[in-house]
């Protein structure tokens, strides 16, 4: 079965996910994920998924899960790249993803949890 | 209908038909009769006689494809100038008259001529109304097409500033341009990579739950991409509704006018405008 492959990147984990996520996939990215996280220690996970054209449900919660389970092992998450038709179909399904942070792309999730200007509301 | 004598009839007597159908044209519309009229209702009944001869009356086969594609095309073109709806019928039911008078000078037997009659009546009622259903198809095509063009037109995405980009929206929100609306906002934040942007309902009407929800998605989708949405241009009264209606704008950011929110873009990419003349006292060392 294909995995998705989890990258370190000093304190941060980056998950790229580039083939269209199939529930199983999913599940074993979050079993993976979470073992990385205690095993590395890192303080933040990068999840892109510019290359993720179709979402359901499913996926939409996991993503949810993904960054809660972070949070709870002390890893801030963020979802990058983020696709306009993704966005538009999680909206519709009522998956607005609260408490997961996004950012356009690559550069400005690292950015976000590097501490830049533009991230978590200031007020 | 195998025995009926209209074919024959209309065939025998056809430029006949034409000049007085013509005149009824005339005198009912009054105005000159044109050449374009002559010219089109000599066409329409030569595809008619036409169309007669193979022995059916019934519009809808192919015997009446090229009536049928005819009247089409006529109908379609006076939708386009503006012909109002009662003349485009007209022109096929003032057929009757003539035909009726040339079915009465030749059937002298009553029974027989009611039957033709009603005969003639249902076919030229069909080609009638299949004329008014092409010409108000063509009405809808023209008025979808308006709907359309305004829809593009009513929903700009433009840039403020390097990572600000606004979408002043005009005209009531409804759900197909929300649609719109999202799409093109979403696209130019990949575009440009923007990471705020303001939406100015300034020339929205009204705002009720329904449009505050449509609001509430394009905010949210937009911040699943990353991009954080400001909304601006919120009158006095609309405050008030949004309030009455309970509906929760609580995640997100409102401002009063494009001005604020524009400010309040720039400081939160850490950007703030300043006097130009202080601006050079500061860059001096």
């Amino acid at each position: 079965m294909d995995k998705i492959p989890i990258l370190r990147m000093g304190e941060l984990l980056l998950v790229t996910i580039q083939v269209d996520l199939h529930d199983r996939m999913a599940v074993q990215l979050q079993d993976d994920l979470t073992d990385r996280i205690v095993q590395t220690g890192a303080k933040g996970v990068l999840i892109d998924i510019s290359a993720l054209e179709v979402v359901d449900s499913f996926i939409g919660r996991m993503l949810g899960n993904l960054a809660a389970v972070s949070r709870v092992l002390d890893a801030e998450t963020v979802v990058v790249g983020m696709r306009p038709a993704v966005a538009i179909t999680l909206v519709e399904l009522g998956l607005e993803l609260p408490g997961v942070r996004t950012a356009l792309n690559v550069e400005r999730g690292m950015e976000l949890l590097g501490g830049g200007h533009v991230g978590r509301a200031q007020g | 209908m195998a025995t009926s004598k209209i074919p024959e009839i209309v065939r025998k007597h056809e430029a006949q038909i034409l000049e007085e159908w013509l005149a009824l044209q005339q005198s009912s519309s009054g105005g000159a009769g044109s050449a374009e009229r002559r010219n089109s209702s000599a066409s329409f009944l030569r595809h008619f006689t036409a169309a007669l001869q193979h022995g059916t009356t019934n519009v809808g086969d192919r015997a009446w494809a090229d009536t049928r594609e005819f009247l089409g095309h006529l109908s379609r073109s006076q939708a386009r100038l503006g012909a109002k709806p009662t003349e485009t019928a007209w022109f096929v039911l003032s057929l009757k008259q003539p035909i009726f008078g040339r079915l009465r000078a030749e059937i002298l037997e009553p029974a027989v001529l009611g039957e033709e009659i009603w005969t003639a009546t249902r076919l030229l009622d069909a080609l009638g109304l299949y004329t008014s259903e092409v010409y108000q198809r063509s009405r809808e095509e023209v008025i979808a097409r308006q709907q359309q063009e305004l829809m593009e037109l009513s929903t700009p995405v433009t840039r403020l500033w390097e990572g600000v980009l606004a979408v002043p929206l005009i005209g009531t929100l409804d759900s197909a341009r929300t649609q719109v609306v999202m799409e093109s906002l979403l696209e130019e934040v990949v575009r440009s990579g923007a990471s705020i942007a303001v939406i100015d309902i300034t020339g929205v009407p009204a705002v009720d739950t329904l449009v505050a929800q449509h609001l509430l998605k394009t905010v949210s989708a937009a911040k699943l991409m990353g991009a954080e949405c400001v909304i601006s241009g919120i009158r006095p009264q609309i405050a008030q509704t949004v309030v009455h209606l309970g509906v929760d704008l609580g995640g997100v950011v409102t401002k009063a006018t494009l001005a604020d929110a524009f400010r309040y873009a720039l400081w939160r990419l850490g950007l703030r405008v300043v006097p130009a003349e202080r601006a050079h006292d500061e860059r001096r060392p």
